[in-house]
């Protein structure tokens, strides 16, 4: 440290801890540019394999600098495993997100270069919210990843929908964040520091500094602007139009990676920065919690959209994932991450189902769209049956575990009522997801009754190229191959979950908790 | 010789796999092959058992996952032996009959029949209390499915009405699983969820009540049982016959066996606490059972609220709290699984006899011309309404003697049920086999194939009524070292079970 203060130049950079999210800003950069290009085969092939090619590169420096742990940037970020382990996820929903769009509407109406680099930058911002170690990179890497995403919510520009959900994303987003910004400003009033640790230290040191109005008025602003960002009730209400109205790739991209990072951030300010005054913030946001399980169990009951059903669904996720946060244990965190991943794998599966058949059926994303697929289209059945099952939290899938890790530190931590709160919602959440399930296998298909060029009957080519104005566009391999993979990887975490677990436990221990 | 439970226990689910890959007409015959192995393996545990040991045989013992402390442990001892063997047997019977009907996409119909018996055979199997909760909730899915799409009219409502009622007793469940495998290991250290472990770590008395009520409330529903069985009767009328079969004969019994292997020896206190309210539950469905099985019409409800009748018995045999109920009631599990399978079965060959219908008011006089039917059922009534000499007799007569020991009255009330079973079973035997010859009757002798599925099982019927010994002599060191330990809490008496083992003589 006292080298770098020595050079006056500025602060001194690792690059090699930092490769990840420099990797993505680069990526980002390249993909706009190229996206300039004349050639239509550069715009539409290039572009989105470089943009798996820039996630990929970060998923690999990830990797490299495991295990990792240092300050970047004169301690506005940290490397540790929960912000690589994070970032890893935040890459697999880009990749994801990427794939789904290959050919769908929304990237072409937007022009290529513009949506994958949007959809970087958000990854980006991503990336600084998670590692911030200060309230200034949380607010920029709060406002770095939510700008992009009003912006892709509306890129299906001819769809008033779409830019419905543009701009109630905006107006929304924009109150949380002002919200989180006031919150700040407080809890560096009550403070004297924007450094986590700093602040950390301040509440360790004045016992009085816990019942301070100022930090209670902070805490209060800040878990507010978050629980917009996580959909937390009562601040969930935007959610299911915004999912509903935004194109389905985006919105699988937000309803995975938007609410890792918002735990991201809720981890490392709650359970490290505030965790003296966890007195202040536990007992509101284990109400929170409880009343998020509930509202998004019972909006998702009477849901025919099947965006709009998976976004109450995410509202109840997040009331479970919150309760991990809640306990402010180790343990709590470590289900927490553990929750998050499995929650990617779930939804990614779900999504890249519902947009196969967004392409290959009239009715959109209602839940009609799925009748009979069971005997139709297996690869997109089971993939959507596995995921619906985990959701609900069914044994040998990885919602299981995720559910059992997070009651189990639910009730080590002395919530066990919250435990209960969890296992009420999921009874509740049974109705909607076996619906779901219901429709796949138990109702006659209604493929042969809508004539057109689109229907999925299996024995057509999947990847023909063909036209595709007159219904949108057909499944092509790699919705399906998505969905088959996360199906797969949701039934692989179920059974051998250990690997995740000893990825999750370093970064549990990367943030010293007990 | 080393015997891998692991082996028995996926089996099923391997050659359902297999199915799902083969070409659709081979699915039902490999599915037969596997159940076959299955049987052949649990005779083999038969044999291979030890009568004299208390604790497990053929243990496996593996790490699931560390973290949460839930490891892969498997073992056979004298409550779950019969069971096993209960489930080989009927898995094999109704696979063999669903082998004689044609199934809409039938390579999912016995990949889902497969994963069944993997998951029923996993709870009994299962020694850690985690690994117990999965295979307990896994039950369900495949049965979700195969009432939703192979079953009646009103498929999808019953399917759904019969998970959500049986998942939510089974989800609180899993919350007290944690919540046990948790508090006990404060102050003990690592987190594990072995039963093994669990007994040795007795928990508060406070926190073994609310985890105890949540485990009774999942074996409860499961059975069903008096007030909590709303989910039977459109599950039961919907449900496709072979899959009723198995689905009456074992899953009950799973609930029933959940009870001595869970609750029993790990919340003693709670278990001498609501003693007096379980004894009064399985008393009401005993009562409510018999008279509705009087009444119904339906065959297959006959069926399903003699079963929880039956069920009734099971319980009260647990909770009598000593050694000849809780032997009394294994008995009855695996005497009850051996009657009502045939039974569904039996229904079946009636109704297509009949037209069609499963009422007994279209059936009757079937028995001039299926004279080897009428004679196997006669049996098979016989053994329901527990005659003097079949083996239910004597498992009837274990619980009832347990009973009296604890509670004079509610024995006396409870052998009205056995009088009670008389009346139901004979009125169905009665009225479909002999009466009036009904309206859209069609008789005819049952053909050689039913009888490959009937006569083993009517065999074993008289086997294990010629020598119900063999039974209760391997089930008895067990029980008598997982009973006392809640009896000896509800009589006041020294406790001598494995919490303070280290105080006893």
């Amino acid at each position: 440290m006292i080298v770098a203060a020595a050079k006056v130049a500025g602060p001194a950079i690792d690059w090699a801890g930092a490769s990840p999210l420099v990797a993505v800003f680069g990526g980002a950069l390249v993909v706009l540019l190229l996206g300039l290009a004349p050639s239509r085969a550069l715009r539409e092939k290039v572009v989105p394999a470089l943009s798996i090619l820039t996630l990929v590169l970060a998923i690999v420096f990830s990797v490299w600098q495991w295990g990792e742990r240092e300050d970047l940037i004169a301690g506005a970020l940290r490397l540790d495993e929960l912000t690589l382990i994070l970032t890893i996820i935040f890459s697999v929903a880009g990749i994801a997100a990427v794939l789904l769009s290959w050919r769908h509407v929304a990237p072409r109406e937007a022009a290529h270069g513009e949506y994958h680099a949007l959809l970087l930058t958000s990854i980006a911002g991503m990336i600084v919210l998670v590692a911030a170690q200060n309230l200034v990179s949380v607010f920029l890497g709060l406002e770095l990843l939510s700008i992009p995403l009003y912006v892709l919510c509306a890129t299906e520009m001819r769809r008033a929908s779409s830019l419905e959900s543009g701009l109630k994303y905006l107006v929304v987003g924009s109150v949380g964040s002002a919200t989180l910004l006031y919150g700040l400003a407080f809890l560096y009033g009550a403070t004297g520091s924007t450094d986590f640790g700093t602040i950390a230290a301040a509440l360790t040191g004045s016992g009085d500094l816990v019942s301070d109005p100022l930090l209670l008025t902070g805490i209060a602003l800040t878990i507010v602007g978050l629980s917009f960002k996580a959909s937390v009730a009562p601040f969930h209400q935007w959610t299911p139009d915004v999912y509903e109205g935004a194109p389905t790739p985006v919105t699988a991209f937000m309803a995975v990676a938007t609410k890792a990072a918002a735990f991201g951030v809720m981890l490392r300010l709650f359970d490290i920065a505030l965790i003296d005054a966890s007195v202040d913030w536990a007992p509101p946001l284990a109400i929170l919690a409880a009343i998020t399980i509930v509202v998004g169990n019972v909006g998702a009951l009477g849901q025919s959209s099947l965006k709009r059903l998976l976004a109450y669904s995410s509202v109840a996720q997040a009331g479970y994932m919150l309760a991990g946060v809640v306990v402010a244990s180790r343990l709590g965190l470590q289900a927490t991450i553990f929750y998050i991943a499995v929650y990617l794998v779930m939804n990614l599966a779900a999504f890249a189902v519902i947009v196969a058949r967004e392409r290959e059926t009239p009715w959109g994303d209602d839940i009609a769209s799925l009748n009979g697929i069971g005997s139709t289209r297996p690869l997109l059945a089971w993939p959507m049956t596995i995921a619906m099952l985990a959701l609900a939290g069914f044994p040998a899938t990885a919602g299981f575990i995720g559910k059992f890790y997070l009651i189990d530190a639910a009730v080590a931590g002395d919530y066990a009522w919250l435990a209960v709160f969890i296992v009420v919602g999921s009874m509740i959440s049974l109705a909607y997801y076996l619906k779901v399930i219901a429709a796949i296998w138990m109702t006659p298909t209604m493929d042969a009754a809508f004539p057109g060029p689109a229907i999925g009957g299996g024995e057509q080519p999947l990847l023909a190229g063909g036209s595709d104005e007159a219904t949108g566009l057909r499944a092509q391999g790699e919705v399906v191959a998505v969905a088959v993979v996360f199906g797969a990887l949701t039934l692989v975490l179920g059974v051998i979950p250990t690997p995740l677990f000893d990825v999750v436990r370093d970064a549990g221990a990367a943030l010293g908790l007990f | 010789m080393t015997l891998h439970l692991s082996i028995m226990l996926w089996l099923p689910l391997a050659f359902g796999i297999l199915g799902l890959l083969a070409p659709p007409k081979l699915a039902g015959r490999l599915a037969l092959v596997g159940t076959l192995l299955v049987l052949a393996y649990a005779i083999t545990y038969l044999v291979d058992f030890d009568s004299s040991m208390a604790g497990l045989q053929h243990v496996t013992d593996e790490t699931w996952i560390g973290e949460l402390g839930i490891s892969y442990k498997l073992g056979v001892d004298g409550l779950n032996l019969f069971l096993v063997l209960l489930t080989a047997l009927l898995w094999f019977s109704c696979t063999l009959w669903a082998n004689f009907n044609d199934w809409e996409k039938p390579r999912l119909f016995y990949f889902h029949l497969a994963l069944a018996q993997t998951s029923v055979l996993g709870a009994l199997l299962a020694q850690d209390l985690a690994l117990f909760v999965v295979f307990f909730d896994l039950m369900l899915v495949p049965f979700f499915f195969l009432t939703g799409i192979w079953g009646g009219a009103g498929r999808v409502q019953a399917t759904m009405k019969l998970v959500i009622y049986t998942l939510v007793g089974s989800l609180l469940m899993l919350t007290a699983a944690i919540a046990t495998g948790v508090l006990a290991a404060q102050g003990h250290g690592s987190l594990s969820f072995a039963f093994s472990d669990l007994a040795q770590r007795t928990l508060g008395e406070s926190s073994q009540q609310w985890i105890f009520l949540f485990f009774a409330a999942a074996f409860l529903v499961k059975m069903p049982a008096f007030p909590l069985h709303g989910w039977m009767p459109d599950g039961y009328r919907a449900m496709p016959l072979p899959v009723l079969a198995v689905f009456s004969g074992v899953l009950s019994k799973v609930a029933a066996y959940g009870f001595l292997r869970v609750c029993l020896p790990l919340f003693p206190d709670a278990v001498a606490q609501y003693q007096p309210l379980l004894l009064l539950i399985a008393l009401a469905s005993i009562l409510y059972g018999s008279a509705m099985a009087f009444t119904t019409t339906e065959t297959r409800l006959i069926l399903g609220y003699s079963s929880v009748a039956q069920l009734g018995f099971i319980t009260l045999g647990i909770f009598a709290l000593n050694a000849q109920g809780a032997q009394g009631a294994i008995l009855q599990a695996f005497n009850h699984g051996l009657v009502v399978a045939p039974a569904f079965f039996i229904v079946a060959l009636l109704a297509a006899r009949s037209g069609g219908s499963e009422d007994i008011r279209d059936m009757g006089g079937l028995a001039m011309r299926a004279p080897a039917l009428a004679a196997l059922f006669l049996v098979v009534t016989f053994a329901t309404l527990a005659m003097p000499g079949s083996s239910n007799f004597v498992g009837e007569f274990y619980i009832l003697l347990g009973v009296f020991q604890e509670q004079t009255v509610i024995a006396i009330v409870a052998s009205a049920g056995v009088v009670l079973a008389a009346f139901y079973a004979l009125r169905l035997y009665i009225t479909t086999m002999h009466n009036r010859t009904g309206p859209g009757v069609e008789s005819r002798e049952m053909e050689l194939r039913d009888g490959l599925v009937l006569v083993p099982l009517v065999l074993a019927i008289l086997a294990i009524a010629l020598y119900p010994q063999f039974a209760l002599k391997r089930s008895e060191p067990t029980v008598t070292s997982i009973v006392p330990v809640a009896h000896g809490v509800a009589s006041g008496w020294t406790v001598y079970g494995p919490g303070s083992a280290e105080h006893g003589p």
